[in-house]
């Protein structure tokens, strides 16, 4: 086991040397640099000149590679371009909010996914199944951005429940971060809710037909006893599988519900520090979503060995 | 049945529960949003138009104050006067002001503050301006003499800008998260991405004049997330907001008053001199007859936009009429074309910044050029791609045509800089201007720069577009804000509920 997990570290720290080296080298051919972004269109060439001076843009690749590697390691990430402050807290005050909404997002999306999706499948082609199905197909078909409008247009600008946008932090009383985040959750978990439906669907059913049901079954086994006891916990591993990424994409991937509720996560900070080529805080946010990509994956490889022990003997 | 009734009194609570506290109703404070948020809050050290838009006359003050009708009247100067060649302005500065740290406001800031602009490791957006000021003197504390190494008619007007807001020397270097003025407003906090909120600070020169004790700004870029949070109340006030489709929706609300103002912009179809065949003047003028304004303002800013033919707008010195040098004809667009021995097709490139005037102007430019045998290639681009391939002064100027908006007010004189984007480099539109910016008689001044602007129409510099109309909405109580912006800012010291 120790042999397992010293393996799976250092695939682990190779993974990110080879991811922090791509992401330096694509940002870095990027056209446009910060200085003249930072400037903007009317400023003198002289003062863009001195700016690029000031943020150590002049140093030869190298030389700025390996001196981010260096701040990586004793955790110093630098200063913003743009900001001035440091990218550690700007990433920090982020992940205050985009953690939460993932994690809301995420449990109203395995809440509805999994009741949904046994549901389904315990009731395969009778009339619930096929309707929970259609709603999944709307679910998925569904724009989020456009679904989060529409809960936009209820909930704030007709009933005037919930504010249209905006964090209102958690120094107030988690009720008001939560509220909040409400809506932006909503919209985030129905795309996700419908996928992870379809898939936990499929999976039981797959499990349903195996010979191991058919004995349990003919032992004398309930149908509802088989389902929770045995059916389940064999159908949880591709649905664990989806559950990892769609965590690791809520992360990063809410941009455009950040942009509709005009909440300052972390997917609307690199896509602005992109726009404003403020790359120090880019790189470190994506080598932040690359580690945590990855330790989901570890996370979730750690979990399929719970599910089924049979893992352990086939070294991953 | 449980999950059921959890669901129910789930909904309920949401009802229930206390509101956030609504932006209305209040009567001294207010929440304001704006499109993007400010790179730091020092205007002297970067050019984004939004550090303006938060600081300008509210925390920081400049010597002049540039008014909503582009008049200048007296802010941290009490008066002035300048020589009669225009080259040495003498400014008395008001007494007895002080800064937010307490230090006094004398003639040694307005020193160090311009001295530090025209510094060499200075990133000022005005630089050129600081650096052509020969000196600054200070013969006594409320006395500052700036003599500049030519006449410069618009100096109170200049120094009106956010690049010439006056800076306390020992707090000057962290002006950008710490930022000390003499301003009416402090920073009282700054939640990154998400809104800062200014405090009215109590020792201000003129406080009981100042009615509002706090103002939130929230940034909020998308049209659809700005529409429904001034729709839901969220927001009082959201200056220059992207509200054209739903202009209606809001003039019928009795809740809301409706701004439109003009602005100093200039939208413009650029074209590269540089490149052949767009040296040849018959080839922009045959690209101005093919542009049909009209369509592009309404198609690119539905209709919010006032016809131009240079580089000047309506309002200001010496604005003459030229939309009729070269208007909107295409076969005399094509007969130009043939004139000047070109084979149609012409494939020129077309490369658009990212604003929807840029993206949706564009395609309208290029379907109108296409009637007359022009084939504008689009290439879509981000901002820093336009800034490093377009536009900068030491890049490649690496395009055929580009559309974007100028916003700087009196910008006539970046035309004469040799390496500006467009390549005009007239040596009679050069000998033009100096002659302009060395004549100190209004009415003499106002006539030259009417010859300035046809100058630029007769030689197709540009195909001028439109001057931009700005769109502010607010709620119908809040009163004081500005329909017309000379300038991108917010005077929050004129804003007050009624």
């Amino acid at each position: 086991m120790s042999v397992f997990v010293l393996r799976r570290l250092l695939t682990l720290l190779a993974t990110l040397v080879g991811a922090s080296l791509i992401i330096f080298l694509v940002l870095d051919a990027l056209p446009g640099n910060a200085a003249q972004m930072l400037m903007g269109a009317d400023a003198s060439p002289d003062a863009v000149r001195a700016l690029t001076v000031k943020l150590g843009l002049d140093q030869p690749l190298a030389v700025r590679y390996l001196q981010w590697i260096k701040g990586l390691v004793v955790g110093d990430l630098g200063n913003s371009y743009v900001y001035g402050t440091p990218v550690a807290s700007l990433i920090a005050e982020r992940l205050v909010l985009t953690i939460p909404l993932a994690i809301m997002a995420m449990t109203i999306t395995v809440t509805l996914a999994l009741s949904a999706g046994i549901y389904t499948a315990a009731n395969h082609n009778k009339l619930g199944d096929v309707g929970v199905m259609s709603l999944t197909q709307v679910g998925i078909a569904l724009p989020n951005f456009w679904f989060a409008i529409l809960l936009v247009l209820l909930f704030a600008v007709r009933l005037q429940w919930l504010s249209a946008g905006g964090f209102a932090g958690w120094e107030d009383g988690i009720w008001l971060g939560v509220k909040s985040l409400l809506l932006p959750a909503i919209s985030l978990a129905v795309v996700q809710a419908a996928i992870l439906a379809r898939v936990t669907r499929s999976a039981v059913l797959e499990v349903l037909r195996e010979d191991f049901v058919r004995t349990a079954r003919a032992k004398g086994l309930g149908k509802r006893e088989v389902l929770w006891s045995h059916v389940l916990r064999n159908a949880m591993i591709p649905v664990m599988t989806v559950m990892g990424l769609q965590f690791a994409n809520l992360l990063a991937g809410t941009i455009v519900i950040e942009n509709v509720f005009y909440l300052p996560g972390l997917g609307r900070l690199i896509f602005q520090s992109i726009a404003n080529r403020d790359l120090i805080v880019v790189r470190n946010c994506v080598m932040l979503l690359a580690a945590m990509v990855v330790i989901v994956n570890f996370v979730v490889d750690v979990l399929y060995a719970f599910i089924d022990p049979r893992i352990k003997v086939h070294d991953l | 049945m449980f999950r059921k009734l959890s669901i129910v009194a789930f909904v309920a609570a949401l009802v229930a529960a206390p509101l956030p506290v609504l932006a209305q109703g209040k009567k001294d404070s207010v929440v304001m949003a704006m499109a993007l948020e400010p790179p730091g809050l020092d205007p002297t050290n970067a050019a984004a138009a939004a550090i303006a838009e938060v600081t300008l006359y509210n925390i920081y003050e400049t010597l002049t104050k540039i008014n909503e009708d582009g008049s200048v009247s007296p802010l941290l100067a009490e008066s002035w006067t300048a020589s009669p060649d225009l080259k040495t302005y003498t400014f008395k500065l008001r007494k007895g002001v002080k800064f937010h740290n307490g230090e006094p406001f004398n003639s040694a800031a307005v020193k160090f503050s311009f001295e530090r602009n025209a510094a060499p490791t200075s990133t000022n957006k005005d630089k050129s301006l600081y650096q052509a000021f020969e000196k600054v003197e200070a013969p006594d504390a409320d006395t500052v003499v700036i003599t500049v190494k030519y006449g410069e008619p618009n100096l109170p007007f200049l120094l009106g800008q956010a690049g010439g807001s006056i800076v306390e020397p020992k707090s000057a270097a962290t002006n950008v998260t710490q930022p000390v003025g003499t301003g009416p407003y402090q920073l009282g906090a700054w939640a990154k991405g998400s809104s800062i909120t200014l405090t009215k600070w109590a020792d201000y020169r003129n406080a009981s004049a100042v009615k509002l004790s706090k103002v939130t700004i929230r940034f909020i870029s998308d049209p659809a997330a700005q529409t429904a949070a001034l729709l839901s109340g969220d927001v009082d006030a959201f200056p220059r907001v992207s509200a054209q489709r739903t202009i209606a929706q809001f003039k019928a609300d009795p809740r809301f008053t409706v701004l439109v103002g003009g602005s100093r912009a200039k939208t413009i179809v650029a074209i590269n001199h540089r490149k052949k065949p767009l040296d040849d003047v018959r080839v922009r003028r045959a690209i101005l007859a093919a542009i049909d304004r009209k369509a592009m303002i309404d198609g690119a800013v539905d209709g919010f936009g006032t016809p131009i033919g240079s580089f000047y707008v309506p309002g200001a010195l010496g604005y003459v009429e030229t939309t009729g040098i070269n208007p909107y004809d295409p076969e005399k667009a094509k007969k130009l074309l043939t004139e000047a021995g070109i084979t149609t097709p012409l494939e020129l490139s077309l490369k658009l910044p990212p604003p929807s005037y840029a993206r949706q102007g564009g395609e309208i430019a290029a379907a109108q050029l296409a009637k007359v045998g022009i084939v504008a290639k689009i290439e879509n681009v981000e901002w820093a791609q336009w800034l490093s391939q377009v536009f900068a002064g030491n890049g490649p100027h690496n395009f055929d045509l580009t559309i974007v908006s100028h916003v700087e007010p009196f910008d006539l004189v970046k035309i004469t800089e040799p390496d500006y984007y467009l390549g005009y480099n007239n040596e009679k539109f050069n000998a033009l201007y100096k002659q302009i910016v060395s004549t100190p008689d209004e009415a003499a001044r106002a006539k030259l720069l009417g010859d300035a602007q046809r100058m630029l129409a007769t030689d197709a510099v540009s195909a001028y577009l439109y001057q931009p109309q700005l769109i502010t909405i607010t709620s119908k109580k809040l009163k004081g804000v500005w329909k017309d912006v000379p300038q991108y800012e917010n005077d929050f010291s004129t804003w007050h509920w009624e």
